[in-house]
């Protein structure tokens, strides 16, 4: 096994001093990012981002990745606890989670939260550390027409998949790419959309813009809303952990339908928060007594845990093996790369195998600490919420600002950051998606590029996009996803007039 | 169970019954509205850029210029959605007393930006944290001046002493020689 070979050596990689505490550090900071109202995993990656700046980019990705990791652990806390999800995709851990805590019971939902999530990025790691290789290795031989048709397919995949009104996904989707463009041609060396303004001549930065969308945006929301709270204290003892734990492998049947479910829609760009609601629902529907789900059920809280985490960590695995993101966190993941100096996609696997492999093992490494950590430190974190918002929101606006300016030097940035706050909070309150803009934003180049080079070998021949099985595959699949809710739609109506005629 | 609770009180949260300011199909139509000029605008600067064909492949303004196309498209669309729509359903966009809230934020926001740009980074954030905190938190002065204080120092000796992240400065850090 080639690949266990190389995980061993990112293990090497990862067992200094340095990166050991780093990650701690990463760990700690995400938790904190988790259970703070008005942070989420997307926004604290981004304004922590610049904090990694100086470092050399193994460290710095694994500290990131911590960071994510613990916004992931953090986000149970809250909905456990509280009954406020401190991240959307705890809302369905809220469910069962938080009336097993007004039972008393918190201890054991807390445990059945941070194992099961645990378990479900545990799968996923699996997956990335075998299937990546394979798949960084076939992409090798993708050329400009490949790229853009894999471009075309995950943008196509958000319109025809997502559950928001297909309008406003194309709205966020066109705009993030549209934005993209702006600055300098990297074809032609022309400048374009700038109306002779100089800031804009260098094109607006992709963290930038997610900082704004989702660090000030999400500050204006949370004021939004009445912030009183009222929740129980927690202390795991290892008694509990041990009992959770016994009783685990009793549901083993939906901790893998879990696992199953946030893969798939990890690596489609479907996002850990459908995951959740998905992997609850799921176990709903399996199991015998379905009444019980709702009212403390602790297998309603192994199910969405498993599969958020299952979903966030693989969405890990198209960004390494073909630089696109899976999701928003890793679309920030990626800008980070592009800062480091690294060049995202298949060539990572051949040219910076420190870099991949290090990665890799963070992920086991930190998942285990991860829960470490959280099963022993819960009081702790959840005693943060007894700081005031009027404390924390400030410390948020400067740390955003802070992050903005940081990675241009510029002011103007500052002031960009600001009116992509106020874009971000009026896009959430009419339900225009963010994730499809962040991804094309920070796509956008990259699937123009690919496209110019591909019109660029046939000679402006659209016909390229099937000029071999491969391509043409991919091609017909995107067009297929993107007109999906019309073709479905049609498939439905002849059958119901199928069943009709022959009744 | 007393002992175990944690409870935070919020003095100043936005009343529930508080009147609507506008309902979200309003703010849907003047996004809408706002985006189809944003297309506009953008189409036509591609065109003037030039969005044709060149001997070695499509011009600079192609690929953005066919992006405005849809981007006005969907916006068209939403908004003749919203405009065909009459059934009067829709939500509450922001209620008076969400958006006083808000407006709390923002415009404290815009000023440390400013102040920013005259006073530098750090100046301007312990102005913002210890006004916030004191005057919507009311939090007393001391313990505001004291976490602003606080908070700003530990900023600067992350970011300028020991990560080496250059931040803007002002008169107070060119008396210290940063």
């Amino acid at each position: 096994m080639e690949a266990l070979g190389l995980l061993l050596h990112g293990f090497e990689v990862l067992l200094t001093f340095k990166i050991l505490s780093l990650m701690m550090v990463g760990l700690v900071l995400g938790i904190f990012v988790g259970v703070l109202p008005g942070l989420g995993g997307p926004n604290g990656v981004a304004i922590l981002l610049p904090l990694t700046f100086t470092m050399d980019p193994t460290s710095a990705i694994v500290m990131l990745s911590c960071i994510y990791w613990g916004a992931l652990f953090g986000g149970a806390i809250t909905s456990i606890l509280f009954n406020i999800p401190g991240e959307a995709w705890s809302v369905a851990t809220t469910f069962d989670g938080y009336p097993m805590a007004q039972q008393g019971r918190a201890a054991e939902a807390l445990t059945a939260a941070f194992t099961s999530s645990f378990i479900g990025s545990l799968v996923a790691v699996l997956l990335i550390t075998f299937l990546a290789p394979g798949i960084a290795s076939f992409a090798l031989r993708f050329g400009p027409p490949e790229f853009f048709s894999v471009y075309l397919l995950t943008f196509c995949s958000f319109v025809g998949l997502g559950r928001e009104d297909k309008h406003k996904t194309l709205i966020s989707m066109s705009l993030g790419l549209l934005l993209a463009g702006i600055g300098m041609d990297t074809v032609s060396a022309q400048l374009r959309m700038t109306f002779g303004w100089e800031e804009l001549f260098r094109g607006i930065n992709f963290l930038v813009a997610v900082i704004g969308l989702f660090g000030i945006s999400e500050i204006l929301l949370t004021m939004e809303e009445r912030l009183a709270l009222r929740g129980h204290a927690a202390r795991i003892s290892l008694r509990v952990v041990w009992k959770v734990w016994k009783e685990m492998p009793r549901y083993w049947a939906t901790l893998a339908r879990s696992s199953f479910i946030g893969c798939w829609l990890g690596i489609t760009p479907g996002g850990a928060i459908a995951a959740s609601f998905m992997g609850y629902n799921v176990a709903k529907r399996f199991a015998k007594d379905k009444e019980s789900f709702g009212k403390g059920r602790i297998e309603g809280v192994f199910a969405p845990e498993t599969a958020a985490h299952a979903s966030g960590t693989a969405a890990l695995l198209p960004m390494l093996a073909l630089g696109i993101p899976g999701s928003g966190t890793a679309a920030i993941l990626l800008g980070g790369l592009m800062v480091w100096g690294l060049n995202p996609g298949p060539l990572l696997f051949v040219e910076h195998k420190d870099f991949v492999w290090g990665l890799i093992a963070s992920m086991y490494l930190g998942n285990i600490v991860g829960l470490v950590i959280v099963l022993s430190t819960v009081p702790i974190f959840a005693s943060v919420l007894r700081v005031p918002f009027s404390a924390i929101a400030p410390m948020i606006v400067v740390s955003c600002a802070v992050g903005a300016y940081a990675i241009q030097n510029a002011m103007f940035d500052i002031w960009l950051m600001l009116g992509f706050g106020v874009v971000g909070y009026a896009f959430k309150k009419i339900a225009i998606p963010l994730a499809p803009f962040t991804l094309a934003l920070v796509l956008g180049n990259r699937a123009e590029d690919s496209f110019r080079l591909s019109m660029i070998g046939a000679g402006g021949d659209m016909r390229v996009f099937w000029s071999n099985s491969l391509v043409g595959t991919i091609t017909t699949l995107a067009l297929v996803l993107l007109f999906w809710p019309l073709i479905g739609g049609a498939i439905g109506r002849m059958r119901s007039a199928f069943v009709k005629t022959t009744a | 169970m007393a002992e175990n609770e944690i409870i935070v009180e919020d003095p100043t949260a936005p009343a529930g019954d508080s009147p609507a300011v506008t309902s979200t199909r309003n703010a849907d139509i003047a996004v809408s509205v706002l985006l189809l000029a944003f297309a506009g605008l953008m189409a036509f600067d591609n065109w003037r850029t030039g969005m044709g064909w060149a001997p070695d492949g499509p011009k600079a303004g192609y690929f953005p210029f066919y992006l405005s196309v849809i981007l006005g498209a969907a916006s068209l669309y939403g908004l003749v959605k919203c405009l065909r729509d009459r059934s009067g359903a829709s939500g509450t966009f922001v209620t008076r007393d969400q958006l006083r809230r808000v407006m709390q934020v923002f415009v404290p926001t815009c000023l440390f930006c400013l102040f920013t740009q005259w006073l530098g980074l750090y100046v301007a954030s312990f102005i913002l944290v210890a006004g916030f905190m004191r005057m919507i938190g009311r939090i007393a002065w001391w313990k505001s001046l004291l976490t602003s204080f606080v908070f700003t120092i530990s900023m600067f000796v992350t970011f300028q002493v020991a990560f080496d992240v250059i931040m803007p400065k002002g008169p107070l850090e060119a008396l210290f020689g940063y």
